[in-house]
């Protein structure tokens, strides 16, 4: 990349460049930190620059001027804004997500991270399951409309990847509790999982939410999917193992899928922050008992502090993800690992 | 007519009634409806009978009333945030892909910023700060769209700024803004406004969502996505007053994107992945 290492002679070069991934990876790194500094100032400005404070929310509109003080100084909203932000993302770096305004309001300190800590396993089941069953699914419906392609199977996938494409969660989600709970009365309509329990031990629970964000995801992955194998199907080199006599099924699932998948992943990996929005949906539609909800029902009460650190959790897990897809990419295609040098 | 091609391809022509429909619903809805929206009429949940079509609500309230009567809010605020998003992310897209310095840099890194992150997050962050009303939501909604635009929009700019005729501009001595808005502006038009239908879709959406989340408009506001969450709870009791605001969100959205998606096909583009 830089000038004076193409200039070094030829045999420097190799000792002085570090290996092009561990450049790439170096390079995403840092730039997923100044990212994420970024989104705490926007974060921080977002609550705080406005009117109103934190200890307003608590005490209500009929608070006594000397109470709203005294709280403000144990709050800590006496200081500086910027002071209080460098305290906030201290506090952040070393893994302090603050005191919610909840536990004020009780006259205690509760901190944020006891909050959401039970909730972190449940919202990371709930991703997880359906990450497991996206990728087979979509892979499979991708691929049989891609073969297909033009003709009524395609049509019927490509409308139906389209029309449920368009549809904000909550409609899918609403549409999956008429049936399965209105209708046939199988599951309930609300996850009910008591405190401190493993989402996992109760599977009917998770059932609907998992269907829920299924068909929110699946849908932009099988025309993702769709949309690469058709152009690989295109290619010389698919066109060559045909004429080559190799069967036709080793010819799309062994030759052409893995090249395919290059720019699906790829843009799947910089579509994660929709299924991190559905996420957020979903919970709160299922009630849940997820980070996302937790994030909703703070901004709810306005526990501004809460909504702060809860936002910038969310956020990292996103870029973290993110980071992990463009890896894996990296892995699965080693045209783009050349390309990197 | 040429302009108007999308229509000729069945997907374009039901998608365009589909929204038609759902917008006419919408805006002559309240003339019809035979209750108030407001006022109870029965016993809360209670299924469809004589002159209820759709059953009563949470509160007791007229179902059918309520969904004639919730769907302005729904197409008026999205329509308002993405008209907005459209003024902002296009004065950016602007600024940007004609000044090509750091002016250039910093907002586009920006742009990356909020496009890396789910939307919602900022929205529910920005009603944190501002407090739930249908002000802050218009605000947060249109703040997350406009990045998606200005990218948009630069790219096309950057593409405008290099041709003759901006450059005669410039040699004429035009000031800058005369040379943005008269010059380049109206040739980035066709391809920023080939996404317009699906940035409304994605309007309608977000702001559904937070309507649904009870932090954008609040009760007794009659609105198709704040009565699907008033009403969690008569699932069984009363679904007809989920179904029909759910069916007509659904409706709306659905005919919107395909009216958007063949669109972006009679210009002979694909659709951005991820657009909805």
């Amino acid at each position: 990349m830089s000038s004076t290492a193409d200039a070094a002679p030829p045999a420097l070069r190799g000792r002085r460049r570090a290996h092009p991934i561990a450049r790439f990876v170096a390079r995403r790194v840092l730039a997923a930190v100044l990212t994420l500094l970024a989104v705490s100032v926007l974060v921080f400005l977002g609550t705080e620059v406005l009117p109103g404070d934190a200890a307003g929310a608590v005490l209500g509109r009929s608070a006594a001027p000397e109470q709203l003080e005294e709280l403000r100084t144990e709050m800590g909203l006496d200081r500086p804004a910027a002071e209080r932000y460098l305290d906030w993302l201290g506090g952040l770096v070393q893994g302090d997500l603050g005191n919610s305004a909840a536990g004020y309001a009780q006259g205690a300190e509760l901190p944020i991270w006891d909050q959401i800590r039970p909730r972190v396993a449940n919202s990371m089941w709930l991703a997880l399951i359906t990450a497991l069953l996206v990728v087979p699914i979509s892979l499979v419906l991708g691929v049989t409309a891609a073969r297909r392609a033009g003709r009524p199977a395609d049509h019927a996938i490509s409308i139906g990847a389209l029309a449920v494409i368009s549809l904000p969660e909550f409609v899918i989600g609403s549409a999956l509790i008429l049936v399965f709970f209105t209708w046939l009365d199988w599951l309930p309509p609300v996850a009910l999982i008591p405190p401190g329990e493993s989402a996992l031990s109760h599977p009917k629970a998770l059932v609907l939410p998992v269907l829920a964000l299924l068909g929110a995801t699946l849908a932009a992955s099988i025309r993702m999917v769709r949309a690469g194998m058709i152009d690989v199907l295109r290619s010389d080199y698919v066109e060559m193992a045909r004429l080559n006599g190799v069967r036709e099924r080793t010819v799309v699932w062994r030759r052409a899928l893995r090249n395919a998948l290059a720019p699906s992943v790829q843009i799947f990996a910089q579509n994660i922050q929709y299924l991190v929005g559905g996420i957020i949906v979903i919970e709160y539609l299922f009630t849940y008992p997820g980070v996302g909800k937790e994030l909703i029902d703070a901004v709810a009460i306005r526990d501004v502090r809460a909504v702060q650190s809860i936002a910038m959790f969310i956020a990292t897990i996103t870029i973290l993800l993110n980071l992990l897809a463009d890896l894996i990419v990296l892995l699965l295609v080693p045209r783009l690992r050349t390309e990197l040098r | 007519m040429s302009r108007l091609r999308f229509v000729r391809t069945g997907s374009g022509l039901v998608g365009l009634s589909l929204v038609l429909g759902v917008v006419l619903v919408a805006l002559l809805g309240p003339f019809f409806a035979p209750h108030s929206p407001s006022a109870p009429v029965g016993i809360p949940l209670t299924g469809p009978a004589d002159g209820q079509p759709l059953g009563t609500d949470v509160l007791g309230r007229d179902a059918l009333s309520r969904v004639l009567w919730g769907g302005r809010s729904v197409i008026g605020l999205a329509g308002l945030a993405t008209v907005l998003a459209y003024l902002a992310g296009g004065t950016i897209g602007l600024v940007a892909g004609y000044a090509r310095d750091w002016k250039d840099g910093l907002l586009m890194r920006g742009v990356d910023v909020v496009i890396s992150l789910p939307a919602l997050l900022f929205i529910l962050v920005l009603i944190a700060g501002a407090g739930t009303s249908t002000t802050a939501l218009v605000i947060a909604v249109a703040a997350v769209q406009a990045p998606l635009i200005a990218r948009v929009v630069r790219t096309a700019t950057l593409e405008q700024s290099v041709r003759g005729f901006v450059e005669a501009a410039v040699a004429r001595g035009e000031p800058t803004r005369a040379i943005l808005f008269r010059e380049i502006l109206p040739n980035v038009l066709g391809p920023v406004m080939a996404d317009a239908g699906l940035r409304l879709t994605y309007s309608i959406i977000l702001v559904a969502s937070v309507n649904f989340f009870s932090l954008g408009l609040q009760p007794p506001a009659a609105d198709w996505a704040l009565m699907i969450s008033e009403n969690r709870d008569g699932f069984s009791l009363n679904p007809w007053a989920i179904v029909a605001p759910a069916a007509l969100i659904a409706l709306l959205t659905i005919g919107l994107n395909l009216v958007g998606d063949a669109i972006a096909r009679s210009l002979g583009r694909s659709v951005p992945a991820g657009a909805a």
